[in-house]
């Protein structure tokens, strides 16, 4: 019988490619400056990923990254150590570069929330914000180190959320996240309104010590000097790889089977023996707690918190990053959350119309590609069940 | 056609079924016995599907009592009766279109895999041999099939046909070892051919497991002539008639309730 013999052994150099072209991608658009160079390289970026999409690039990659994944994890790492090095002291960059990464580490979650499992939620930046003022709050008592304030924070969010599980459990699609809506627009009004907690003006938030690692002085590796912020890119790109690393084996397990059949059919699943309330529980606690930690380490890296940086807003912002993204692709996540995160920011030039440009953009990516930047694939366990 | 015991695998009682004031199952004592293949006909709404749907916990019984192989399952939710040995096809394809047949096969074998998550995300190696061991058995029911289909494993489910599809769906309600089988309407959106085709396909399978109790709701009288044991008539949620095929559709009261009063 076929279907079981090994895949023919891929070509590795597009693999090398793609990872060095994301990496000088990114580093451009964190670095440049001037609109017109700027707009230009967007464009440049969009035909070349056109093109690798057109004549087979992107899926040679594919292979070739399913193929390899140590060679993947390698050059991912040495991309990143390249990137810190040329953004070394280039403050404003690196802490765009921490916010995508804490951005898309949300999204992960939310991945698993809304991509596996179907659980709309669009109160993920108020978990994630309950996260960042558990952080501020162990912080002000003192006496806790920081990694089990970040761990705190999100099983702060993974509690909190335990509160939404009865009426997330109860209802379905809309009404579900209807339901999240409502607790997104609660918890602001709660932080607005709690004098404990900073009220409007917010709440100050010493930086991560990691035994005795101080993330606020300035790194120095072989002679050379790294800004602060880089100690923030290595934690939030460390956090990301293993979000990244915990949904991709979700995705390729039994667990990532009955996730994506609680999402289809709910009768189907349950006719079957699948316990649905178990499996949402499993999933809405994973996102949560993600969303918890990144943001305890947001808190902590802009030093700074108050109620208006955990919007109904941002929870959308967080939405359309998983959609804009390709629902259920985690790798999506990445692009689209540098589209998100960094564009507003480097359209600052047309002020008030960069929200409308970057509103454009994204609506018409998703009108090029409605499935998202990174559609997702159909799940094989073909590697896993090969003898 | 296999000679059934007269033990009984199933047996409801004075099963009821209310859906506000609509009566859809009106006190019914249905037996089923080890090994039969019993066909279950009526009249459009007469309470075929109900009576699926509440054997198999879609829908809870308002009245009476089920028994599964000496088990009391009245109350059983549909999560529990997989474990009781009872798996079920449906009348519209709720096969998950996505996902791969291969991930379709394997939620019939649900309860037997190991969804733990440290086995899941962490102990790779035994997830594998797992993966393994239900690919080989999914490849093997789906090759009794149609040996082409084998090859499909790890192809997404949309991209089959109606028969296909069908067939995929009769291995996942299979691949669980189940006791007893509900087919629903094993022929809805296929050709008089291809329904000849999975009928013979049906035989063929419960031959090599031997004796394989299955209960089939069916308009197709061509299909239950060919493969019942036996047939209950239902007509407003009641049994009006019992008895092997021929013998039923003799019946003058199952006459008057299918073709109406003359």
């Amino acid at each position: 019988m076929t279907g079981l013999s090994a895949p023919k052994p891929a070509a590795v150099w597009p693999l090398i490619a793609s990872v060095a072209f994301a990496a000088a991608a990114l580093t451009t658009l964190v670095l440049i400056e001037n609109q017109k160079l700027l707009g230009l390289t967007l464009a440049g970026i969009a035909a070349i990923c056109f093109a690798a999409a057109r004549f087979g690039g992107v899926a040679a990659t594919e292979a070739a990254a399913s193929q390899n994944p140590w060679l993947l994890r390698g050059l991912i790492t040495i991309a990143a150590m390249a990137v810190l090095y040329v953004l070394r002291d280039d403050n404003f960059g690196l802490l765009m570069v921490a916010t995508v990464l804490i951005y898309a580490t949300v999204c992960i979650g939310l991945t698993i929330q809304m991509g596996y499992t179907g659980l709309t939620n669009f109160a993920a930046a108020a978990f994630v914000g309950t996260g960042g003022y558990t952080a501020a709050m162990l912080g002000q008592k003192g006496g806790l180190p920081d990694p089990l304030v970040l761990i705190g924070g999100g099983l702060v969010a993974v509690f909190i959320g335990s509160l939404l599980i009865l009426p997330v459990l109860r209802t379905r699609g809309h009404y579900a996240a209807l339901t999240t809506l409502a607790f997104g627009v609660m918890f602001n009004v709660f932080l607005d309104a709690n004098e404990l907690l900073g009220g409007p003006q917010g709440l100050k938030i010493p930086g991560i010590n990691l035994f005795g690692w101080d993330f606020s002085s300035d790194l120095q590796i072989l002679g050379i000097t790294f800004s602060f912020y880089v100690n923030y890119v290595i934690l939030t790109g460390v956090l990301t790889a293993l979000a990244m690393i915990l949904a991709g084996l979700l995705d390729k397990s039994w667990i990532g089977v009955w996730l994506d059949v609680v999402r289809l059919d709910e009768t189907a699943a349950s006719v079957f023996g699948l316990r649905i309330g178990y499996w949402k529980i499993l999933a809405f606690t994973l996102g949560n707690f993600l969303a918890g930690l990144m943001g305890a380490v947001y808190a902590k890296m802009t030093g700074f918190i108050a109620p208006s940086n955990f919007t109904f807003g941002d929870s959308l912002v967080m939405v359309s990053i998983v959609i804009l993204g390709g629902i259920g692709n985690r790798w999506g996540v990445l692009p689209a959350a540098l589209i998100v995160v960094l564009l507003p920011e480097k359209l600052q030039f047309i002020q008030e119309y960069r929200l409308l440009l970057y509103a454009i953009l994204v609506i018409v990516i998703l009108i090029m590609r409605p499935d998202g930047l990174v559609a997702r694939r159909v799940r094989t366990l073909r590697m896993e069940a090969r003898p | 056609m296999t000679e059934a015991s007269t033990i009984s695998l199933l047996e409801s009682r004075g099963l009821t079924v209310r859906f506000g004031g609509l009566l859809a199952l009106n006190e019914l004592d249905i037996d089923v016995r080890h090994g039969e293949v019993l066909g279950l006909i009526g009249p459009n709404g007469s309470g075929k599907t109900t009576f699926l749907n509440v054997i198999s916990g879609v829908y809870s019984a308002s009245a009476g009592s089920i028994k599964l192989d000496g088990v009391d399952i009245t109350t059983a939710s549909a999560q529990n009766l997989s474990n009781h040995g009872l798996a079920r096809t449906f009348q519209r394809s709720r096969l998950c279109l996505p996902l791969s047949v291969f991930d379709n096969i394997a939620l019939g074998a649900q309860k037997r895999l190991d969804s733990g998550l440290w086995h899941n995300l962490v102990r790779r190696k035994s997830f594998a041999a797992e993966t393994r061991a239900i690919a080989a058995e999914a490849r093997e029911l789906l090759y009794v099939f149609n040996p082409s289909l084998a090859d499909k494993l790890f192809e997404p489910a949309i991209s089959l046909g109606m028969i296909d599809r069908r067939r995929v769906e009769i291995c996942r309600a299979l691949i669980g070892k189940p006791k007893l089988v509900l087919l629903d309407e094993p022929s809805a959106g296929m050709t008089h051919d291809e329904t000849d085709q999975v009928v013979d396909e049906i035989l063929g399978i419960r031959k090599s497991l031997g004796g394989l109790t299955i209960i089939i709701v069916e308009h197709e009288m061509g299909l239950i002539e060919r493969v019942t044991d036996r047939c209950v008539v239902l007509n407003y949620g009641k049994k009006i008639c019992e008895g092997r095929f021929r013998d039923v559709a003799a019946d003058p009261v199952v006459r008057e309730a299918y073709l109406g009063q003359s």
